[in-house]
Protein backbone atom coordinates (compact mmCIF):
# COMPACT_ATOMS: atom_id res chain seq x y z
CA UNK A 1 0.00 0.00 0.00
CA UNK A 2 2.82 2.46 0.78
CA UNK A 3 3.90 1.81 -3.14
CA UNK A 4 0.42 2.80 -4.40
CA UNK A 5 0.55 5.55 -1.91
CA UNK A 6 3.79 6.99 -3.31
CA UNK A 7 2.73 6.44 -6.58
CA UNK A 8 -0.05 8.71 -6.45
CA UNK A 9 1.65 11.30 -4.45
CA UNK A 10 4.50 11.37 -7.01
CA UNK A 11 1.81 11.39 -9.94
CA UNK A 12 0.06 14.40 -8.24
CA UNK A 13 3.67 16.63 -7.66
CA UNK A 14 4.70 15.70 -10.79
CA UNK A 15 1.31 16.89 -12.12
CA UNK A 16 1.23 20.95 -10.60
CA UNK A 17 5.26 21.15 -11.94
CA UNK A 18 4.76 20.13 -14.97
CA UNK A 19 2.32 22.81 -15.39
CA UNK A 20 4.06 25.02 -13.27
CA UNK A 21 3.22 28.04 -14.76
CA UNK A 22 0.01 27.94 -14.44
CA UNK A 23 0.36 26.48 -10.85
CA UNK A 24 3.14 27.67 -8.61
CA UNK A 25 3.78 30.91 -10.56
CA UNK A 26 1.03 33.37 -10.34
CA UNK A 27 0.51 32.99 -6.59
CA UNK A 28 3.79 34.43 -6.38
CA UNK A 29 3.30 37.38 -8.74
CA UNK A 30 -0.28 37.84 -6.77
CA UNK A 31 1.04 37.79 -3.38
CA UNK A 32 3.82 40.10 -4.30
CA UNK A 33 1.16 42.73 -5.39
CA UNK A 34 -0.98 42.26 -2.59
CA UNK A 35 1.91 43.04 -0.50
CA UNK A 36 3.52 46.00 -2.65
CA UNK A 37 -0.69 47.59 -2.59
CA UNK A 38 -1.68 46.64 0.48
CA UNK A 39 1.42 46.42 2.53
CA UNK A 40 3.97 48.85 0.95
CA UNK A 41 1.88 51.74 -0.61
CA UNK A 42 -1.45 51.38 1.65
CA UNK A 43 0.37 50.00 4.89
CA UNK A 44 1.62 53.18 6.34
CA UNK A 45 -2.06 54.60 6.10
CA UNK A 46 -3.26 52.39 8.18
CA UNK A 47 -0.96 51.71 10.96
CA UNK A 48 0.06 49.32 13.25
CA UNK A 49 -2.80 46.32 13.79
CA UNK A 50 -2.16 43.91 16.72
CA UNK A 51 1.00 45.90 17.92
CA UNK A 52 2.92 45.13 14.54
CA UNK A 53 3.39 47.00 11.40
CA UNK A 54 0.51 46.17 9.05
CA UNK A 55 3.13 44.79 6.23
CA UNK A 56 4.36 42.16 8.47
CA UNK A 57 0.61 41.54 10.00
CA UNK A 58 -0.70 40.83 7.09
CA UNK A 59 1.79 38.47 5.35
CA UNK A 60 1.36 35.39 7.42
CA UNK A 61 -2.75 35.69 6.63
CA UNK A 62 -1.71 36.32 2.77
CA UNK A 63 0.69 33.29 2.72
CA UNK A 64 -2.13 31.06 4.34
CA UNK A 65 -4.81 32.18 1.44
CA UNK A 66 -2.53 31.17 -1.05
CA UNK A 67 -2.10 27.68 1.12
CA UNK A 68 -5.64 27.32 1.26
CA UNK A 69 -6.45 28.44 -2.41
CA UNK A 70 -3.84 26.07 -3.98
CA UNK A 71 -4.65 22.94 -1.47
CA UNK A 72 -8.04 23.31 -2.86
CA UNK A 73 -7.38 23.85 -6.25
CA UNK A 74 -4.82 21.07 -6.53
CA UNK A 75 -7.31 18.39 -5.61
CA UNK A 76 -10.46 19.98 -7.03
CA UNK A 77 -8.92 20.09 -10.44
CA UNK A 78 -7.16 16.89 -10.47
CA UNK A 79 -9.68 14.36 -8.85
CA UNK A 80 -12.47 16.24 -11.37
CA UNK A 81 -9.67 15.58 -14.20
CA UNK A 82 -9.28 12.08 -13.20
CA UNK A 83 -13.22 11.96 -13.45
CA UNK A 84 -13.59 13.69 -16.36
CA UNK A 85 -11.06 11.99 -18.44
CA UNK A 86 -11.83 8.23 -17.13
CA UNK A 87 -8.62 7.96 -16.12
CA UNK A 88 -9.81 7.23 -12.33
CA UNK A 89 -10.76 3.86 -13.55
CA UNK A 90 -6.82 3.05 -13.29
CA UNK A 91 -7.25 3.12 -9.68
CA UNK A 92 -10.71 1.63 -9.36
CA UNK A 93 -9.94 -1.53 -10.98
CA UNK A 94 -6.52 -1.21 -8.98
CA UNK A 95 -6.59 -2.85 -5.35
CA UNK A 96 -5.79 0.35 -3.82
CA UNK A 97 -7.59 1.25 -0.88
CA UNK A 98 -9.78 4.10 -0.63
CA UNK A 99 -8.34 5.24 2.09
CA UNK A 100 -5.14 5.45 0.28
CA UNK A 101 -6.33 7.28 -2.95
CA UNK A 102 -7.99 9.69 -1.01
CA UNK A 103 -4.55 10.02 1.69
CA UNK A 104 -2.59 10.35 -1.94
CA UNK A 105 -4.95 13.12 -3.14
CA UNK A 106 -4.80 15.00 -0.26
CA UNK A 107 -1.17 14.21 -0.31
CA UNK A 108 -1.15 16.15 -3.81
CA UNK A 109 -2.63 19.01 -2.14
CA UNK A 110 -0.53 19.84 0.50
CA UNK A 111 2.36 19.00 -1.52
CA UNK A 112 1.10 21.97 -3.88
CA UNK A 113 0.02 24.26 -0.83
CA UNK A 114 3.47 23.80 0.55
CA UNK A 115 5.56 24.34 -2.79
CA UNK A 116 3.24 27.77 -3.35
CA UNK A 117 3.30 28.92 0.19
CA UNK A 118 7.03 27.94 0.54
CA UNK A 119 7.06 30.05 -3.09
CA UNK A 120 5.54 33.04 -1.46
CA UNK A 121 7.32 33.06 1.44
CA UNK A 122 11.03 33.12 -0.04
CA UNK A 123 9.59 35.88 -2.52
CA UNK A 124 8.36 38.01 0.39
CA UNK A 125 11.73 37.24 1.90
CA UNK A 126 13.41 39.35 -0.70
CA UNK A 127 11.18 42.84 0.25
CA UNK A 128 10.00 42.37 3.74
CA UNK A 129 12.62 41.50 7.06
CA UNK A 130 10.58 38.25 8.23
CA UNK A 131 10.86 36.63 11.65
CA UNK A 132 8.86 33.65 12.72
CA UNK A 133 8.14 33.61 16.25
CA UNK A 134 7.48 29.54 16.62
CA UNK A 135 8.61 27.59 13.57
CA UNK A 136 6.57 24.89 14.94
CA UNK A 137 3.05 26.33 14.72
CA UNK A 138 3.95 27.99 11.63
CA UNK A 139 4.45 24.31 10.22
CA UNK A 140 1.06 22.58 12.49
CA UNK A 141 -0.70 25.41 11.04
CA UNK A 142 -0.02 25.28 7.82
CA UNK A 143 -0.58 21.38 7.50
CA UNK A 144 -3.38 21.23 9.55
CA UNK A 145 -5.00 24.26 7.18
CA UNK A 146 -3.46 22.37 3.65
CA UNK A 147 -4.97 18.89 5.17
CA UNK A 148 -8.25 20.75 5.78
CA UNK A 149 -9.08 22.47 2.33
CA UNK A 150 -7.53 19.21 -0.01
CA UNK A 151 -10.08 17.64 1.23
CA UNK A 152 -12.57 20.35 1.46
CA UNK A 153 -11.44 20.64 -2.91
CA UNK A 154 -11.63 16.53 -3.03
CA UNK A 155 -15.46 16.67 -1.87
CA UNK A 156 -16.35 19.58 -4.71
CA UNK A 157 -14.77 16.98 -6.84
CA UNK A 158 -16.97 14.15 -6.26
CA UNK A 159 -19.84 16.38 -6.65
CA UNK A 160 -19.12 18.56 -9.55
CA UNK A 161 -20.52 17.23 -12.67
CA UNK A 162 -18.90 20.11 -14.45
CA UNK A 163 -15.74 22.66 -15.03
CA UNK A 164 -18.69 25.39 -13.62
CA UNK A 165 -19.24 22.97 -10.78
CA UNK A 166 -15.72 23.10 -9.71
CA UNK A 167 -14.97 27.10 -9.56
CA UNK A 168 -18.46 28.21 -8.12
CA UNK A 169 -17.34 26.63 -4.45
CA UNK A 170 -13.40 28.69 -4.24
CA UNK A 171 -15.46 31.85 -5.89
CA UNK A 172 -18.54 32.51 -3.96
CA UNK A 173 -17.27 30.24 -0.80
CA UNK A 174 -14.04 29.88 0.02
CA UNK A 175 -12.97 33.42 -1.06
CA UNK A 176 -15.27 35.56 1.22
CA UNK A 177 -14.48 33.39 4.12
CA UNK A 178 -10.99 33.58 3.81
CA UNK A 179 -11.48 37.42 3.46
CA UNK A 180 -13.67 37.85 6.26
CA UNK A 181 -11.19 35.43 8.15
CA UNK A 182 -9.03 38.11 9.16
CA UNK A 183 -6.74 38.00 6.65
CA UNK A 184 -6.60 41.96 6.21
CA UNK A 185 -7.50 42.80 9.62
CA UNK A 186 -7.53 42.03 13.33
CA UNK A 187 -10.60 40.61 14.57
CA UNK A 188 -10.40 42.91 17.47
CA UNK A 189 -11.02 45.92 15.51
CA UNK A 190 -14.37 44.61 14.45
CA UNK A 191 -18.07 45.28 16.36
CA UNK A 192 -18.91 42.71 19.00
CA UNK A 193 -21.78 41.13 16.60
CA UNK A 194 -18.61 40.68 13.60
CA UNK A 195 -16.66 39.39 16.18
CA UNK A 196 -18.65 36.69 17.42
CA UNK A 197 -19.54 35.94 13.61
CA UNK A 198 -16.17 35.54 12.51
CA UNK A 199 -15.03 32.90 15.20
CA UNK A 200 -18.09 30.78 13.10
CA UNK A 201 -15.22 30.90 10.11
CA UNK A 202 -12.78 28.73 10.53
CA UNK A 203 -10.30 30.39 8.26
CA UNK A 204 -9.92 32.66 11.13
CA UNK A 205 -8.69 29.84 13.53
CA UNK A 206 -6.40 28.97 10.87
CA UNK A 207 -5.13 32.83 10.10
CA UNK A 208 -5.14 33.63 13.84
CA UNK A 209 -2.51 30.74 14.50
CA UNK A 210 -0.64 31.14 11.59
CA UNK A 211 0.06 34.90 12.27
CA UNK A 212 0.82 33.66 16.31
CA UNK A 213 3.54 31.31 14.51
CA UNK A 214 4.79 33.95 13.04
CA UNK A 215 4.01 37.32 15.48
CA UNK A 216 3.94 35.32 18.80
CA UNK A 217 0.36 37.31 19.42
CA UNK A 218 -2.98 36.18 18.22
CA UNK A 219 -6.10 36.96 19.80
CA UNK A 220 -7.69 33.37 19.94
CA UNK A 221 -6.63 30.55 22.13
CA UNK A 222 -3.92 27.98 19.62
CA UNK A 223 -5.43 24.67 21.47
CA UNK A 224 -8.90 26.06 20.54
CA UNK A 225 -7.82 26.56 16.93
CA UNK A 226 -6.31 23.60 16.87
CA UNK A 227 -9.35 21.64 18.00
CA UNK A 228 -11.69 23.41 15.72
CA UNK A 229 -9.25 22.26 12.61
CA UNK A 230 -8.71 18.94 13.32
CA UNK A 231 -12.37 18.20 14.54
CA UNK A 232 -13.41 20.01 11.14
CA UNK A 233 -10.50 17.26 9.20
CA UNK A 234 -12.30 14.50 11.07
CA UNK A 235 -15.38 15.30 9.69
CA UNK A 236 -14.56 16.21 6.38
CA UNK A 237 -12.39 12.90 5.73
CA UNK A 238 -14.94 10.53 7.04
CA UNK A 239 -17.53 12.37 4.19
CA UNK A 240 -14.77 12.33 1.51
CA UNK A 241 -14.34 8.94 2.29
CA UNK A 242 -18.12 7.40 2.43
CA UNK A 243 -18.46 9.57 -1.36
CA UNK A 244 -15.44 7.56 -2.72
CA UNK A 245 -16.42 4.14 -1.08
CA UNK A 246 -20.03 4.74 -2.47
CA UNK A 247 -18.91 5.62 -5.82
CA UNK A 248 -20.58 9.19 -5.95
CA UNK A 249 -20.70 10.17 -9.50
CA UNK A 250 -17.96 7.46 -9.86
CA UNK A 251 -19.29 3.98 -10.13
CA UNK A 252 -22.91 3.16 -11.12
CA UNK B 1 -8.47 -26.57 -11.56
CA UNK B 2 -11.27 -22.93 -10.93
CA UNK B 3 -12.77 -22.00 -13.85
CA UNK B 4 -10.81 -18.63 -15.10
CA UNK B 5 -14.21 -16.49 -14.82
CA UNK B 6 -17.36 -17.81 -13.55
CA UNK B 7 -20.24 -15.60 -13.30
CA UNK B 8 -23.80 -16.59 -11.74
CA UNK B 9 -27.27 -15.02 -12.17
CA UNK B 10 -25.76 -11.90 -12.79
CA UNK B 11 -27.99 -9.04 -12.80
CA UNK B 12 -27.76 -5.14 -13.21
CA UNK B 13 -30.10 -2.68 -13.49
CA UNK B 14 -29.38 0.88 -13.79
CA UNK B 15 -31.05 3.43 -12.08
CA UNK B 16 -33.46 4.53 -14.94
CA UNK B 17 -34.49 1.01 -14.96
CA UNK B 18 -32.31 0.01 -17.86
CA UNK B 19 -32.05 -4.08 -17.10
CA UNK B 20 -28.25 -4.29 -18.63
CA UNK B 21 -27.65 -7.53 -17.75
CA UNK B 22 -30.60 -10.28 -16.84
CA UNK B 23 -29.36 -13.28 -14.54
CA UNK B 24 -26.41 -13.50 -16.70
CA UNK B 25 -24.66 -17.05 -16.19
CA UNK B 26 -21.28 -17.37 -17.94
CA UNK B 27 -18.22 -19.84 -17.20
CA UNK B 28 -14.50 -19.47 -18.58
CA UNK B 29 -11.74 -21.99 -18.23
CA UNK B 30 -8.47 -21.33 -17.33
CA UNK B 31 -5.92 -20.44 -20.63
CA UNK B 32 -8.68 -20.17 -22.72
CA UNK B 33 -9.39 -17.55 -25.36
CA UNK B 34 -12.86 -16.25 -25.06
CA UNK B 35 -14.96 -14.18 -27.35
CA UNK B 36 -17.69 -11.91 -25.84
CA UNK B 37 -20.27 -11.29 -28.81
CA UNK B 38 -23.70 -9.05 -28.60
CA UNK B 39 -24.44 -5.96 -30.44
CA UNK B 40 -24.73 -2.12 -29.08
CA UNK B 41 -26.14 -2.55 -25.95
CA UNK B 42 -26.16 -6.32 -25.97
CA UNK B 43 -24.82 -6.01 -21.82
CA UNK B 44 -20.83 -6.63 -22.63
CA UNK B 45 -19.35 -3.51 -21.36
CA UNK B 46 -21.68 -3.56 -18.05
CA UNK B 47 -20.82 -7.24 -17.41
CA UNK B 48 -16.83 -6.37 -17.99
CA UNK B 49 -17.43 -3.50 -15.50
CA UNK B 50 -18.98 -5.67 -12.63
CA UNK B 51 -16.10 -7.97 -13.42
CA UNK B 52 -14.04 -5.19 -13.12
CA UNK B 53 -15.26 -3.38 -10.17
CA UNK B 54 -16.17 -0.05 -11.74
CA UNK B 55 -19.35 -0.96 -11.76
CA UNK B 56 -21.94 -1.94 -8.74
CA UNK B 57 -23.88 -5.08 -9.49
CA UNK B 58 -27.80 -5.30 -8.71
CA UNK B 59 -27.06 -9.34 -7.73
CA UNK B 60 -25.45 -12.11 -8.99
CA UNK B 61 -21.98 -13.22 -8.11
CA UNK B 62 -19.14 -13.04 -9.75
CA UNK B 63 -15.42 -15.48 -9.02
CA UNK B 64 -12.02 -15.18 -10.59
CA UNK B 65 -9.92 -17.96 -9.83
CA UNK B 66 -12.18 -19.14 -7.69
CA UNK B 67 -11.90 -16.32 -5.89
CA UNK B 68 -14.82 -14.55 -4.69
CA UNK B 69 -15.34 -10.83 -6.16
CA UNK B 70 -17.67 -10.05 -2.49
CA UNK B 71 -15.02 -11.50 -0.80
CA UNK B 72 -11.60 -11.37 -1.75
CA UNK B 73 -11.94 -8.05 -4.16
CA UNK B 74 -8.55 -7.00 -4.28
CA UNK B 75 -7.33 -10.31 -4.64
CA UNK B 76 -9.60 -10.56 -7.34
CA UNK B 77 -8.47 -6.92 -8.96
CA UNK B 78 -5.23 -8.57 -8.70
CA UNK B 79 -5.71 -11.05 -11.53
CA UNK B 80 -7.46 -8.77 -13.97
CA UNK B 81 -5.47 -6.50 -16.62
CA UNK B 82 -8.38 -4.70 -18.43
CA UNK B 83 -7.88 -3.12 -21.61
CA UNK B 84 -10.98 -0.93 -21.84
CA UNK B 85 -13.60 0.24 -24.75
CA UNK B 86 -13.12 4.12 -24.26
CA UNK B 87 -9.76 5.81 -23.74
CA UNK B 88 -9.39 6.42 -20.12
CA UNK B 89 -5.78 7.67 -18.84
CA UNK B 90 -5.07 10.99 -18.68
CA UNK B 91 -4.04 12.62 -21.68
CA UNK B 92 -1.48 14.74 -20.27
CA UNK B 93 0.76 12.57 -19.08
CA UNK B 94 3.78 10.95 -20.37
CA UNK B 95 3.08 7.71 -21.63
CA UNK B 96 5.74 5.87 -19.66
CA UNK B 97 4.65 7.77 -16.79
CA UNK B 98 1.12 6.13 -17.26
CA UNK B 99 2.06 2.53 -17.09
CA UNK B 100 4.75 3.06 -14.38
CA UNK B 101 2.45 4.72 -12.26
CA UNK B 102 -0.26 1.45 -12.99
CA UNK B 103 2.12 -0.81 -11.80
CA UNK B 104 2.48 1.20 -8.53
CA UNK B 105 -1.19 0.98 -7.78
CA UNK B 106 -0.27 -2.68 -8.01
CA UNK B 107 2.46 -2.74 -5.48
CA UNK B 108 5.23 -2.80 -8.13
CA UNK B 109 8.16 -0.86 -7.16
CA UNK B 110 9.00 2.17 -9.65
CA UNK B 111 12.27 0.60 -10.56
CA UNK B 112 10.77 -2.85 -11.68
CA UNK B 113 7.86 -0.99 -13.53
CA UNK B 114 10.75 0.95 -15.33
CA UNK B 115 11.86 -2.17 -16.72
CA UNK B 116 8.92 -3.82 -17.78
CA UNK B 117 7.58 -0.35 -18.98
CA UNK B 118 10.53 -0.61 -21.07
CA UNK B 119 10.13 -4.25 -21.90
CA UNK B 120 5.81 -3.36 -23.10
CA UNK B 121 6.63 -0.46 -24.81
CA UNK B 122 9.28 -2.34 -26.57
CA UNK B 123 6.89 -5.01 -27.78
CA UNK B 124 4.15 -2.57 -28.89
CA UNK B 125 6.36 0.04 -30.93
CA UNK B 126 5.76 2.69 -28.72
CA UNK B 127 9.10 2.81 -27.33
CA UNK B 128 10.33 5.79 -29.48
CA UNK B 129 7.27 7.54 -28.18
CA UNK B 130 7.59 7.15 -24.24
CA UNK B 131 8.04 10.59 -23.26
CA UNK B 132 5.47 11.83 -25.40
CA UNK B 133 2.36 12.84 -23.53
CA UNK B 134 -0.63 10.84 -24.55
CA UNK B 135 -3.00 13.15 -26.08
CA UNK B 136 -0.24 13.47 -29.15
CA UNK B 137 -0.91 9.64 -30.14
CA UNK B 138 -2.72 7.63 -32.72
CA UNK B 139 -5.92 6.53 -31.86
CA UNK B 140 -4.27 2.88 -33.00
CA UNK B 141 -1.19 3.99 -30.59
CA UNK B 142 -3.54 4.72 -27.81
CA UNK B 143 -5.22 1.28 -28.16
CA UNK B 144 -2.07 -0.36 -27.80
CA UNK B 145 -1.30 1.82 -24.67
CA UNK B 146 -3.97 1.33 -22.84
CA UNK B 147 -2.99 -3.31 -23.79
CA UNK B 148 0.46 -2.71 -22.28
CA UNK B 149 -1.31 -0.89 -19.23
CA UNK B 150 -3.19 -4.13 -18.67
CA UNK B 151 -0.02 -6.13 -18.61
CA UNK B 152 2.02 -4.51 -15.98
CA UNK B 153 0.53 -6.30 -12.94
CA UNK B 154 1.25 -9.69 -14.86
CA UNK B 155 -2.05 -10.39 -15.04
CA UNK B 156 -3.94 -13.98 -15.02
CA UNK B 157 -7.11 -12.82 -17.24
CA UNK B 158 -6.39 -10.09 -20.12
CA UNK B 159 -10.05 -8.11 -20.48
CA UNK B 160 -10.45 -7.00 -23.81
CA UNK B 161 -13.24 -4.45 -24.11
CA UNK B 162 -13.14 -3.53 -28.61
CA UNK B 163 -9.28 -4.01 -28.93
CA UNK B 164 -9.08 -3.33 -32.21
CA UNK B 165 -11.12 -0.51 -33.08
CA UNK B 166 -9.79 1.92 -34.73
CA UNK B 167 -6.43 0.22 -35.14
CA UNK B 168 -5.12 -0.19 -39.10
CA UNK B 169 -4.60 -3.65 -41.14
CA UNK B 170 -1.01 -4.42 -39.80
CA UNK B 171 -1.03 -3.02 -36.52
CA UNK B 172 -4.24 -5.36 -35.78
CA UNK B 173 -2.19 -8.51 -37.20
CA UNK B 174 0.25 -7.75 -35.20
CA UNK B 175 -1.59 -6.88 -31.95
CA UNK B 176 -3.45 -10.02 -33.08
CA UNK B 177 0.20 -11.90 -32.82
CA UNK B 178 1.12 -10.32 -29.29
CA UNK B 179 -2.40 -11.57 -27.92
CA UNK B 180 -2.08 -15.28 -29.03
CA UNK B 181 1.80 -15.33 -27.46
CA UNK B 182 0.36 -13.95 -24.21
CA UNK B 183 -2.56 -16.66 -25.29
CA UNK B 184 0.46 -19.57 -25.64
CA UNK B 185 1.83 -18.53 -22.26
CA UNK B 186 -1.12 -19.31 -20.37
CA UNK B 187 -2.88 -16.00 -19.84
CA UNK B 188 -6.47 -16.29 -20.03
CA UNK B 189 -7.77 -13.76 -22.88
CA UNK B 190 -11.43 -12.34 -23.02
CA UNK B 191 -12.30 -10.19 -25.93
CA UNK B 192 -15.54 -8.36 -26.94
CA UNK B 193 -15.14 -7.41 -30.72
CA UNK B 194 -17.43 -5.71 -33.12
CA UNK B 195 -14.99 -7.34 -35.74
CA UNK B 196 -16.62 -11.16 -35.90
CA UNK B 197 -13.16 -12.36 -37.66
CA UNK B 198 -11.18 -11.23 -35.16
CA UNK B 199 -13.17 -13.42 -32.69
CA UNK B 200 -13.07 -15.99 -35.18
CA UNK B 201 -9.52 -16.06 -35.78
CA UNK B 202 -8.80 -15.53 -32.08
CA UNK B 203 -11.25 -17.68 -29.67
CA UNK B 204 -11.91 -20.59 -29.05
CA UNK B 205 -14.85 -20.42 -27.12
CA UNK B 206 -17.73 -18.25 -27.25
CA UNK B 207 -20.82 -16.78 -25.99
CA UNK B 208 -23.29 -14.05 -27.49
CA UNK B 209 -24.80 -11.95 -25.67
CA UNK B 210 -28.40 -10.05 -26.54
CA UNK B 211 -30.39 -8.36 -24.84
CA UNK B 212 -28.92 -8.86 -21.57
CA UNK B 213 -28.92 -12.23 -21.75
CA UNK B 214 -26.43 -15.12 -22.71
CA UNK B 215 -27.91 -16.89 -25.76
CA UNK B 216 -25.00 -18.84 -26.98
CA UNK B 217 -22.16 -20.82 -25.30
CA UNK B 218 -19.93 -22.72 -26.77
CA UNK B 219 -16.73 -23.52 -28.69
CA UNK B 220 -16.19 -21.69 -31.71
CA UNK B 221 -15.84 -24.99 -33.67
CA UNK B 222 -19.20 -26.37 -32.82
CA UNK B 223 -20.95 -22.79 -33.20
CA UNK B 224 -19.64 -22.68 -36.90
CA UNK B 225 -21.00 -26.43 -37.61
CA UNK B 226 -24.27 -24.57 -36.81
CA UNK B 227 -23.45 -23.03 -39.87
CA UNK B 228 -24.44 -25.16 -42.99
CA UNK B 229 -25.17 -22.90 -45.13
CA UNK B 230 -22.43 -21.02 -47.44
CA UNK B 231 -22.50 -17.94 -49.94
CA UNK B 232 -19.68 -17.72 -52.27
CA UNK B 233 -19.12 -16.10 -55.13
CA UNK B 234 -17.87 -17.47 -58.32
CA UNK B 235 -15.61 -16.07 -60.88
CA UNK B 236 -15.54 -17.16 -64.49
CA UNK B 237 -13.45 -15.39 -67.01
CA UNK B 238 -15.57 -16.16 -69.86
CA UNK B 239 -18.86 -14.56 -70.13
CA UNK B 240 -21.43 -16.16 -68.02
CA UNK B 241 -24.88 -17.40 -69.66
CA UNK B 242 -27.85 -15.36 -69.31
CA UNK B 243 -30.63 -16.51 -67.65
CA UNK B 244 -27.90 -18.94 -66.24
CA UNK B 245 -29.75 -22.22 -66.27
CA UNK B 246 -31.50 -23.72 -63.19
CA UNK B 247 -29.88 -25.75 -60.57
CA UNK B 248 -30.22 -27.87 -57.35
CA UNK B 249 -28.98 -24.84 -55.60
CA UNK B 250 -29.70 -21.42 -55.63
CA UNK B 251 -27.92 -19.03 -58.23
CA UNK B 252 -28.16 -15.44 -58.58
CA UNK B 253 -26.11 -13.53 -61.32
CA UNK B 254 -24.46 -10.44 -60.37
CA UNK B 255 -22.15 -9.52 -63.79
CA UNK B 256 -21.03 -10.62 -66.65
CA UNK B 257 -18.34 -13.11 -64.65
CA UNK B 258 -19.39 -13.36 -61.62
CA UNK B 259 -22.13 -15.35 -59.58
CA UNK B 260 -23.32 -15.82 -55.71
CA UNK B 261 -24.41 -19.31 -55.01
CA UNK B 262 -26.14 -20.26 -52.04
CA UNK B 263 -24.98 -23.99 -50.74
CA UNK B 264 -26.75 -25.44 -48.26
CA UNK B 265 -26.04 -28.80 -48.06
CA UNK B 266 -23.80 -29.29 -51.31
CA UNK B 267 -19.83 -29.60 -51.09
CA UNK B 268 -18.03 -27.30 -53.28
CA UNK B 269 -16.56 -29.44 -55.36
CA UNK B 270 -20.14 -31.12 -56.24
CA UNK B 271 -21.41 -27.35 -57.02
CA UNK B 272 -18.22 -26.92 -59.61
CA UNK B 273 -18.94 -30.11 -61.03
CA UNK B 274 -22.63 -29.18 -61.61
CA UNK B 275 -21.64 -25.67 -63.40
CA UNK B 276 -19.05 -27.40 -65.66
CA UNK B 277 -21.75 -30.09 -67.16
CA UNK B 278 -23.44 -26.87 -67.66
CA UNK B 279 -20.41 -25.44 -69.50
CA UNK B 280 -19.56 -22.35 -66.76
CA UNK B 281 -15.81 -23.34 -66.27
CA UNK B 282 -15.42 -21.50 -62.71
CA UNK B 283 -11.69 -19.60 -62.00
CA UNK B 284 -11.95 -18.20 -58.79
CA UNK B 285 -14.07 -18.46 -55.26
CA UNK B 286 -14.64 -16.20 -52.54
CA UNK B 287 -16.89 -16.47 -49.81
CA UNK B 288 -19.20 -13.56 -49.43
CA UNK B 289 -19.79 -13.53 -45.95
CA UNK B 290 -18.02 -14.51 -42.87
CA UNK B 291 -20.24 -17.45 -41.39
CA UNK B 292 -20.07 -16.28 -37.65
CA UNK B 293 -21.64 -12.87 -38.93
CA UNK B 294 -24.19 -15.31 -40.72
CA UNK B 295 -24.89 -17.16 -37.20
CA UNK B 296 -24.24 -14.04 -35.02
CA UNK B 297 -27.54 -12.23 -37.25
CA UNK B 298 -29.27 -15.47 -37.00
CA UNK B 299 -28.67 -15.58 -33.21
CA UNK B 300 -29.99 -12.03 -32.43
CA UNK B 301 -32.60 -12.42 -34.82
CA UNK B 302 -31.26 -9.05 -36.88
CA UNK B 303 -31.35 -11.52 -40.02
CA UNK B 304 -34.28 -14.73 -40.79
Amino acid sequence: MWIAYKTIVIKEILRFSRIWVQTIFPPIITTSLYLLIFGGLMGERIGPMQGVDYLHFIIPGIILMTVIQNAYANTVSSFFLAKFNHSIEELLISPVSYWIILLGYVSGGVARGFSVGLGVFIAVSFFVDLSIHSIGIVLITFLLTAVLFSLAGFINAVFAQSFDDISIVPTFILMPMTYLGGMFYSIEILPEFWQMLSKFNPIYYMVDSFRMGFLGSSTTDFVTSMMVLTSMIILLAIVAFYLLKRGVNIKT
Amino acid sequence: MPNALQILKLTKTYANNVQALSQVDLSVEQGDFFALLGGNGAGKTTMIGIICSLLNKTSGGVSVMGLDQATELNQVKRMIGLMPQEFNFNPFEPIEEILINQAGYYGIDRHQAKARAELLLKRIELWDKRTDMAKSLSGGMKRRLMLARALMHEPKILILDEPSAGVDVEIRRSMWDFLKELNNEGMTIILTTHYLEEAEFLCRNIAILDKGQVIEQSSMKALLAKVSQQVLILESSKSLPSPLPMLSFSVERLDDHSMQVVLDKLSISNALEVLGKEGIEIEHVRSAQNRLETLFLRLTSREG
